[in-house]
């Protein structure tokens, strides 16, 4: 399946405005799943850290179709060219279901409603004082569930773009979209948990946000090792060598995550006595470092994947 | 030659003929008014064009063959020489992604950008296994051979093929040029120059090329992919999406066990 390992295919130079857009897209993304997992976790008291995430996700959003669009040679307003087929006589949408760039700038507009409404909701349920449940209950979580699939989706098909192509290292293995995935997760809910800050009553689910995104960064490092794997055995490994210095970043930032997990797991121990206020008063001193130091390597696994393959 | 929409037409650029003149890639600046990049010392023989791209829509390649040995008379090839095109894929990684559209099969079944449509994504330089695709500075939008379609719509056959001196590249229908080819590939091979061989003849090379060629070595030799490894960029949908699918189902459960958790003290 994957046996392109004779590439001579020109780069097509996706640069800065990609690898930011790809690392936005997987926060804002990942944000948004969070959010719903929290709802999700049946404790009222994780509704303002869920807000918190729903917040992020709409924050990030409107920077992702601006990257997008700075980059496209032709110019900016012809970002619509995507959505609707100009061609004379041939007038009609684009959908090619089998070009993760046409899949996702759909999903990308789909999932921007879902993250602006549950932003809007969030935002009434916090101007009218409301603690506990989102406003409409259930019916919240399910319209959550269905932005969480987009949100997964957006966070994940950068890196299914990036390997439907015939570009070395990125069409020699299958673990992109995993890769990426799993890394957006982790940003998100580092990101989220070093926001907490700003809103001390979702310092509650601070310490599962640590935990969460050490679960993540575990499956996050088995899909690097899969990724190395694959493109090693596909005879392009050679080209992740000059991109080193961001793969290390990128395994620091998994570490500090792992780290975090160890450090959270200990603490949910009966054993480890700690819970409470006095788990988030001795996590708050590290949260910082630890939240940068894991988007910073969110951000250097995307640029290293995007750097090796060009 | 009366050319007809609703045919499929092609070129046959056999190698073993090519002087190196480059006519065809003047005939096609001159014709589609391409302003050529910096003239540059590009250290490599001959070749001062050094690629296909934006600017050159055929590029004569120039692959060292120079024997260490003196060889005798009559035998003693220096180069092989190729002028390369853009092959008008049957089945064209630039189209499968383009999320535009933007590029299209023509009425005389060759592969064209349509300039006004394009939004310079640059997904159709990413998929092109020929490295064929670059994108215009000025237009910020993808160029490559057209197979000259403005030539063709007026009756005309395409200008590389009108200026090769050789006729090294031979234009026309494709079933004609792919008899053609045959009976080149026959004659050589009875004269015992059995390395030459046919790219793209047939359909196990992106299910047939319309810009087809005759080789005088496997076509690694040329910089191109060999059958198996002319596979089309959606070959990865499946096991992309199926990574991020399991990781999403994953992740999900790993997030709901995280956040379930209670703090136990
Ligand atoms: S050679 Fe490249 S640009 Fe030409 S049709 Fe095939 S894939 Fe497209
Ligand atoms: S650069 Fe133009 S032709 Fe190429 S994929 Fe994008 S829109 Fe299509």
């Amino acid at each position: 399946m994957f046996l392109a390992a004779e590439h001579f295919v020109r780069a097509p130079d996706w640069e800065w405005f990609i690898l930011g857009y790809f690392f936005l897209a997987g926060l804002s993304g990942g944000a948004y799943v969070i959010a719903t997992l929290l709802r999700l976790s049946g404790d009222p008291r994780d509704e303002p850290a869920a807000r918190l995430g729903f917040y992020t996700s709409f924050v990030l959003i409107p920077l992702c179709p601006l990257l997008l669009t700075a980059d496209l040679g032709a110019g900016w307003w012809k970002f619509w060219h995507m959505l609707v087929n100009v061609t004379p006589g041939n007038a009609g949408l684009n959908f090619k279901y089998w070009s993760p760039m046409s899949v996702g700038v759909w999903l990308l507009l789909v999932f921007s409603i879902f993250a602006t409404l549950s932003a809007l909701g969030a935002w009434l349920a916090d101007r009218r004082g409301r603690e506990g449940p989102p406003l409409l209950g259930p019916l919240s979580v399910a319209f959550n569930v269905v932005g969480a699939l987009a949100g997964l989706f957006l966070a994940s098909y950068t890196g299914v773009l990036l390997s439907v192509s015939n570009q070395p290292v990125w069409s020699d293995t299958w673990t992109l979209g995993g890769l990426f995935l799993a890394s957006g997760l982790s940003g998100a809910a580092a990101l989220i948990a070093l926001l907490t800050r700003y809103r001390p009553e979702a310092v509650y689910s601070l310490v599962r946000l640590r935990l969460a995104d050490g679960y993540f960064s575990l499956l996050e490092l088995i899909l690097l090792i899969a990724f190395f794997v694959t493109v090693v055995n596909a005879g392009t490994g050679a080209r992740t060598i000059a991109t080193a210095p961001l793969w290390a970043l990128a395994l620091v930032g998994l570490a500090a995550s792992l780290v975090g997990l160890r450090a959270e797991g200990r603490r949910m121990r009966p054993s480890g006595g700690g819970g409470g206020g006095a788990a988030v008063a001795s996590v708050g001193a590290n949260a910082i470092l630890v939240s940068m130091l894991v988007l910073i390597g969110v951000l250097a696994l995307r640029a290293a994947v995007i750097f090796s393959g060009q | 030659m009366e050319i007809k929409a609703g045919e499929s037409y092609g070129f046959f650029t056999d190698t073993s003929v090519c002087i190196g003149c480059k006519a065809c890639e003047v005939a096609c600046k001159e014709w589609n008014q391409l302003e050529g990049n910096e003239p540059a010392f590009l250290a490599d023989s001959f070749d001062n064009t050094g690629q296909l791209d934006a600017q050159n829509w055929r590029h004569v390649k120039f692959y060292d063959r120079v024997p260490d040995r003196s060889t005798t008379s009559g035998n003693g090839t220096a180069f092989l020489m190729m002028s390369d095109v853009c092959k008008h894929c049957q089945h064209a990684s630039c189209m499968e992604v383009c999320p535009t559209n933007a590029i299209i099969r023509t009425e005389f079944n060759t592969v064209f950008i349509q300039q006004d449509v394009c939004n310079g994504c640059r997904n159709c330089v990413a998929a092109c296994p020929y490295s064929v695709i670059a994108i215009n500075q000025k237009t910020g939008t993808a160029h490559k051979c057209t197979l000259c379609y403005d030539r063709l719509q007026g009756g005309l056959e395409p200008a590389c093929a009108k200026a090769c001196p050789t006729q090294s590249i031979q234009f026309g229908p494709l079933s004609q040029l792919q008899q053609t080819a045959d009976a080149r590939l026959e004659a050589l091979h009875s004269q015992g120059v059995t390395q030459a061989q046919l790219y793209g003849r047939d359909d196990k090379v992106y299910g047939g090329l319309n810009a087809f060629f005759l080789l005088m070595d496997k076509p690694e030799a040329y910089g191109l992919p060999n059958a198996e490894n002319a596979v089309l960029p959606s070959r990865n949908n499946i096991g992309g999406y199926a990574g991020a699918v399991i990781t999403a189902v994953v992740g999900v459960v790993a997030g709901l066990v995280a956040f379930r958790r209670r703090r136990m003290a």
